[in-house]
């Protein structure tokens, strides 16, 4: 316990050092800021407070964002992985769909925009699909890549005894892919932050691309920058859910990959 | 010219026991370029069978066309007088690449209980039975639980072989099993397949570059050669069913067969060296 305690403190030491120096540059240097466009650190954080560190602000600021994040990314991780799966376990489909695919996937998703205005309107529907479409690509091609790069061994194991389909899939096909699979996902997820806070800056659903529009032009100054702290330290956050998940999903990698460093 | 010997001599252990399986005109080619010239082979139950031949004469395909991961180009196979297609419940086969064939995200005790879950056991007797297999190659509760690259190479091997065993297979093929651990390993591995193979009463035909091991271990040797491959000969060997390292390998005998084994594979070479 002793040693794992002291490597965290080892790391806040590393790591947290040079945010914490910025954020006291940032606060001395800005205390006395009389322009309108950069408000002192003092009031940002103020206007951070008020709009967002209470259940008001976010039951109507974050809540809708992270609706529609949880559904869009999702659908993109359901649709990436079953669609990629098919395609990795059929090479001839594969090689015929490549060409379409590395187009489709070289538009910039919130380039979409206007088009998915014009076909699905400007509810949630509409964000979910934008994001969804945005951040499926990454996650579809990772896993064509990682689904036939599995050891064919392992297919012919499956074979010998017997495996049935699915328990292929779960026990040889998804395993081995899972390493690319995330490394999609985690692709994937910040893509799906920004599309999520351009799609929001359309229609009223509340969420922080709302908020965060709406300060603007209602020349809440410090309103805008403490949103755009709410979305760093929201992105970071998720970061972090993200590497706890594949922490403990992906340990037999982390732990072979080590093991392997350690060999050469 | 070939001398088959009849399988029923008198000391060996399949006196009157089923044909388990059987190859009949097997032969297979890549792209019209014959690998395998058809041939014909028994193996009976009880028995411990060896196919030896050189690098490159076959052998992997042999063993592929038998375990019916690849369809031969002629012939037939056939395990307890069924025509086999494709794989079979009572055929394990243990893969010549350990390191590779282990599933690496799994626990060595879900890689041997994987197979019993996809033949319908319940959670709980696969766990037992996986456990019962490794046991009997001689790995622990604490070795069940780690992962199968923090094994060394021939406690790898001992793991696939728990896992072909784990179902208890009618036939157990075994492809160069040895071939890539160190000599004491390979001893032991030996060993612990002699015993396996007697206290289990498996039927196992191995594959083997290796004259010495073959000898060591069969009750017969099907000896291989020339491109394409065919069965040069089959010799029964009969050093007894108790055999060790050491004496085994000094009986006058066993310097007879492998002497033999030795010259019905170097037949071949003979055109080209
Ligand atoms: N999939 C394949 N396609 C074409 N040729 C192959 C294939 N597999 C093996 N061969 C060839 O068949 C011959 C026998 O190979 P193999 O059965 O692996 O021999 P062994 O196991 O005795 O070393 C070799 O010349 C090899 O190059
Ligand atoms: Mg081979």
């Amino acid at each position: 316990m002793r040693t794992r305690r002291s490597e965290w403190l080892t790391v806040v030491a590393l790591e947290a050092w040079l945010p914490v120096v910025l954020v006291v540059a940032w606060w001395f240097g800005s205390a006395s800021s009389t322009s309108v466009y950069f408000p002192p650190l003092s009031s940002i954080l103020g206007s951070f407070a008020h709009d967002w560190l209470n259940s008001a602000g976010l039951a109507s600021n974050l809540l809708p964002s992270l609706e529609l994040l949880g559904l869009g990314f999702g659908v993109a991780l359901a649709s990436g992985v079953v669609m990629g799966t098919v395609l990795g376990l059929t090479p001839a489909l594969e090689r015929a769909s490549r060409p379409l695919l590395e187009i489709l996937r070289a538009i910039p998703g919130v380039a979409l925009l206007p088009i998915f205005i014009v076909l699905f309107g400007i509810d949630q529907e509409m964000k979910v699909l934008l994001i969804a479409f945005g951040s499926f690509w990454p996650i579809l091609l990772n896993t064509v890549d990682g689904v036939r790069g599995v050891e064919p061994l392992l297919f012919e194991v499956a074979e010998v005894f017997r495996f049935g389909r699915i328990r292929r899939l779960l026990s040889v096909v998804f395993p081995g892919a899972s390493p690319q699979i995330f490394a999609g996902a985690r692709t994937a997820l910040s893509i799906s932050l920004i599309i999520l806070v351009v799609s929001e800056t359309v229609g009223g659903n509340g969420g922080i691309g709302y908020f965060l529009l709406a300060a603007q032009r209602n020349f809440a100054i410090s309103s805008m920058w403490g949103a755009i702290v709410a979305l760093g330290i929201l992105g970071y956050l998720l970061n972090i859910a993200f590497r706890l998940i594949e922490r403990v999903i992906l340990r037999w990698h982390r732990l072979q990959q080590t093991r392997l460093g350690s060999e050469k | 010219m070939t001398i088959h010997r009849s399988p029923t001599g008198p000391n060996s252990a399949h006196t009157s026991s089923a044909v388990i399986l059987e190859a009949r005109g097997l032969g297979h080619s890549y792209n019209d370029r014959a690998v395998l010239s058809p041939m014909d082979f028994t193996v009976f139950e009880g028995e411990f069978v060896c196919i030896v031949g050189p690098s490159g004469v076959g052998k992997t395909t042999l063993l592929r066309c038998l375990a019916a991961l690849q369809p031969s180009t002629s012939g037939a196979v056939y395990v307890r007088s069924e025509r086999v297609t494709q794989p079979t419940a009572g055929v394990a086969l243990v893969f010549q690449d350990y390191s590779r064939s282990l599933m690496p995200w799994s626990s060595v005790l879900a890689n041997v209980a994987l197979p019993l879950r996809a033949a319908g056991s319940s959670r709980a007797s696969a766990r037992t039975d996986a456990l019962r297999a490794l046991a009997l190659v001689g790995l622990d509760d604490v070795a069940a639980g780690m992962y199968p690259w923090q094994l060394s190479g021939g406690m790898q091997q001992r793991v696939a072989i728990a896992r072909a065993l784990a179902s208890r297979p009618t036939l157990l093929l075994m492809d160069e099993p040895f071939a890539s651990v160190d000599a004491y390993t390979r001893a032991d591995l030996e060993d612990l397949m002699q015993r396996l193979q007697r206290e289990l009463s498996l039927t196992v035909l191995l594959v083997t570059h290796d004259i010495d091991e073959a000898v060591y271990l069969s009750d017969r040797v099907i000896a291989l050669n020339g491109r394409p491959a065919h069965v040069a000969d089959i010799v029964s060997v009969d050093l007894g069913s108790r055999r060790d390292q050491l004496t085994t390998k000094g009986m006058p005998e066993f310097a007879e067969l492998r002497a033999r084994v030795h010259g019905l594979i170097r037949g071949s070479r003979g055109t080209t060296s």
